[in-house]
């Protein structure tokens, strides 16, 4: 019988012993320092092609290879924009009635108009164009200056009543009664009784029956004989329930006391040698967009 | 401590990798490694290229993960992003599969399936063809650079760089049409993106194949970590019978094995076919991935020299002490069939059933409905409740198909009071084109007078309904209608 010993590796120690525990030595293999040397000089090199070191107040090494995210996503912004130059071409040379005929139109303006809509115009009249107080929502069928939708471009084009735009929507505010001395606060409060009245809310009916003269006599001009509103003096109607700033007693007062004139921003205005906030293609598919809500007319 | 020990100083804190030249060997294993290389790799070429027909505006191969497109087609299944619960499933049974073979089989998937196991044995193969068997092999390592050495190095690297590039090259043909892509890889036409992948396959395969090989099962997997884990004494590993063995000594032709010695005549078949360079004989170790191969070599040994075979074989660790003690060999099922495994195959069969059923209750029609959160309703002038609702239809048909949209309430009472609205559409049917996903806005319009318009909200249906079938579908979404009360 041969004494050849097992080809089992002896495996070493590094000589440390504690209480009879030897520390065993089991080295790594070499290939594993060399990967470990070749990340280090990934690294090193890496940190010269590329953006990296901090430098103060001006940023970071520019890298030799020239890299900027910045200018990757500009790219990417000119790449798509190139892309959507002909449907935007063509969106702006349609008559804005025929953009719903337009099924390559009305892809493009449902998405592009959402977009710029979440941008521009959800800070006011909510993600969902519901609106707000103040803000009208844009879901309905009432429409305080006209919901066609050549109106609604007009109106995204030039805004309302926004001094900087010579082309805006020029309608006449609600007067402040109180402040200007056109009505006692006792008419005032008779007449909020009589708007109360007609928009079928619980009313105080000998002071609504007082209102309704002093309605006729102050208000007419505005919101009609019959109360229900004038597109073309942007006045709401006030015998439905929707109300813009709220149909309550303390609201419908203060609205009277010290009177409203909401503005909406022109978004084609810009200042000399500025680019306008919205392109003519971007206004076009707002409002395309908007018309599509349920309550284009 | 032994005198012969270094000082720690001494003490290599690294080694070079010692090479390793496995012996060709034929036997049962090896026959079982050759069919299951050649299904898998088979499999894994031929896959791209089978077709199935899904009509004009689908894509005809039969496997294809259309990452672009967001599609996983097999076969007859269509997968679409949402429903990657499907591949959670999968994964989920991937993981049971592995507790389930590992506690039973211990570690069979490295030993037969792993493609680094598959690959590397396919290198080898192809190293042997050229280079010659463990001897020549070794020889030609020795020797110094001459034409010889160089000629055969650089066919058998040729050769397995053809291998790694048709690797690969196949695994890209898996993520687009692959007839398609061949040609344009030929013309130079395809995406930076598949030659990038190309590369990287061909280089890994090439490197890990034909040089790292059981390196990367000791150092880089983690699969041997964890499966040593999940290893018990009832699980199949690979032993080496000590008891019948040892004492092991030399056996000279013609003689006989003297008084008292083991059955192991230290030969080295094991140790010389061995992929991974271990000796079997000192026990289970990290490194043996239970290819079997030790198992061939030493029964054919064994056959020689006229003892039983087995000494080298598929056990469980407690049979080695089971056996010693005199006891029959335990047969293999008892190990296999036992509580823990059944539940992991329970879990595994459980996961597959639902998956099917999952499958096949899956609507045919495949839609949603969200109402609107902003607002929640509208108020018309004339005191009429808007409510507003987002459908999304998935046509996953390879052609066009219009549906037709209508909406009850819960319990039929108001459905009359509902009017039903397609935004920019005439009608109450839309056209979805093929294999897409549709949005469309749809109102409903509830009366002032009406209790929808009245309550806080109502439980309503909307139906959808597959125009134009020989039996038409229709399935429902439930969804509310919110109204002013408070």
């Amino acid at each position: 019988m041969s004494k050849k010993p097992t080809t089992k590796k002896e495996v070493q120690t590094t000589g440390h012993q504690w209480d009879g525990i030897e520390e065993l030595n089991t080295p790594l293999p070499r290939w594993w320092l060399w990967t470990f040397y070749a990340t280090i000089i990934w690294g090193v090199a890496y940190s010269i092609a590329m953006p990296a070191w901090p430098i103060f107040a001006s940023g970071a090494t520019p890298g030799l290879l020239g890299s900027s995210t910045r200018a990757d996503v500009e790219k990417d912004i000119a790449k798509f924009a190139e892309m959507n130059k002909a449907v935007e071409e063509k969106l702006v040379a349609t008559d804005l009635t025929a953009i719903a005929a337009d099924p390559e139109l009305v892809t493009y303006t449902r998405n592009a108009g959402a977009a710029v809509f979440r941008t521009w115009c959800a800070q006011c009249h909510g993600a969902g164009a519901g609106g707000n107080t103040g803000f009208p929502s844009l879901l309905d069928g009432d429409w305080l200056h006209g919901g066609a939708i050549e109106t609604i471009y007009t109106n995204v084009k030039h805004g309302i009543r926004d001094p900087l735009d010579p082309d805006t929507l020029l309608v006449a505010n609600m007067p402040a009664h109180l402040t200007d001395e056109l009505l006692e606060p006792a008419q005032i409060d008779e007449v909020v009784q009589y708007v109360l009245q007609i928009s079928g809310q619980p009313a105080d009916e000998v002071k609504a029956t007082a209102g309704q003269q002093i309605f006729a006599e102050n208000c007419v001009s505005c919101h009609g004989e019959d109360a229900k509103g004038l597109v073309e003096m942007g006045a709401p109607n006030l015998t439905d329930g929707i109300w813009l700033y709220g149909g309550d007693v303390a609201t419908l007062t203060s609205t009277i006391q010290y009177g409203r004139g909401g503005v909406m921003p022109s978004w084609s205005w810009a200042a000399d040698g500025a680019k306008p906030r919205l392109s003519e293609a971007q206004i076009r598919a707002v409002a395309s967009y908007v018309h599509s809500l349920g309550g284009g007319q | 401590m032994s005198a012969n020990q270094p000082s720690p100083d001494d003490a290599p804190l690294y080694f070079a990798r010692e090479p390793i030249f496995p012996r060709r060997i034929s036997g049962k294993f090896r026959s079982l490694k050759w069919v299951l290389m050649a299904l898998m790799l088979g499999i894994y070429y031929i896959t791209p290229w089978i077709r199935w027909d899904r009509g004009a505006a689908l894509p005809d191969q039969a496997v294809l993960l259309d990452l672009g497109n967001r599609r996983f087609f097999f076969f007859g299944l269509e997968i679409w992003p949402h429903e990657f619960y499907f591949v959670a499933g999968l994964l989920i049974m991937a993981g049971l599969g592995l507790f389930l073979f590992t506690s039973a089989l211990g570690r069979v998937w490295c030993g037969y399936a792993c493609p680094q196991t598959v690959w590397t044995d396919l290198y080898i193969l192809v190293e042997r063809w050229v280079e010659g068997d463990r001897n020549n092999r070794i020889r030609l390592h020795r020797q110094a650079w001459n034409a010889e050495k160089i000629r055969k190095r650089l066919i058998k690297w040729g050769l397995w760089l053809f291998i790694g590039l048709a690797t690969g090259g196949a695994w890209v043909f898996y993520f687009t049409d692959a007839p398609t892509l061949l040609s344009d890889l030929l013309t130079g036409d395809a995406s930076p993106i598949a030659y990038t992948t190309i590369a990287i396959a061909t280089a890994t395969t090439f490197a890990f194949g034909g040089f790292a090989r059981e390196q990367m099962c000791i150092y880089a997997c983690p699969w041997p970590r964890i499966q040593a884990a999940m290893m018990d004494e009832d699980t199949i590993t690979i032993a080496y019978r000590e008891w019948r063995g040892e004492p092991r000594g030399k056996l000279q032709k013609g003689e006989k094995l003297a008084e008292g010695q083991g059955d192991c005549i230290d030969c080295m078949a094991c140790v010389n076919v061995c992929p991974m360079g271990i000796d079997i004989r000192n026990g289970q170790q990290l490194e043996c991935i239970t290819c079997g191969l030790c198992i061939d070599a030493c029964n054919e040994m064994m056959d020689k020299i006229g003892k039983p075979r087995g000494l080298v074989g598929y056990m469980a660790l407690k049979d080695e002490a089971h056996e010693r003690a005199g006891n029959k060999v335990t047969n293999i099922w008892t190990h296999v069939l036992r509580p823990r495994t059944l539940l992991y195959f329970t879990l595994w069969a459980g996961f597959g059933v639902a998956l099917v059923v999952a499958l096949f209750l899956r609507s045919p029609l495949d839609f949603n409905v969200t109402p609107s959160r902003d607002p929640l309703f509208v108020t018309q002038s004339d005191g009429t409740i808007r409510n507003i609702y987002t459908l999304r239809i998935r046509n996953k048909h390879g052609s066009e198909e219009t549906f037709r949209i209508s909406a009850t309430t819960a319990d039929d009472a108001e459905t009359r009071a509902l009017k039903l609205t397609l935004e920019g559409v005439e009608g109450d049917t839309i056209t979805v084109p093929a294999d897409q996903l549709y949005n469309q806005r749809l109102y409903l319009d509830a009366g002032p007078a009406s209790d929808l318009a009245a309550a806080k909200r109502t439980g309503i249906m909307i139906w959808v309904e597959q125009v134009g079938e020989d039996e038409p579908v229709s399935d429902k979404a439930d969804t509310v209608f919110n109204g002013k009360g408070k």
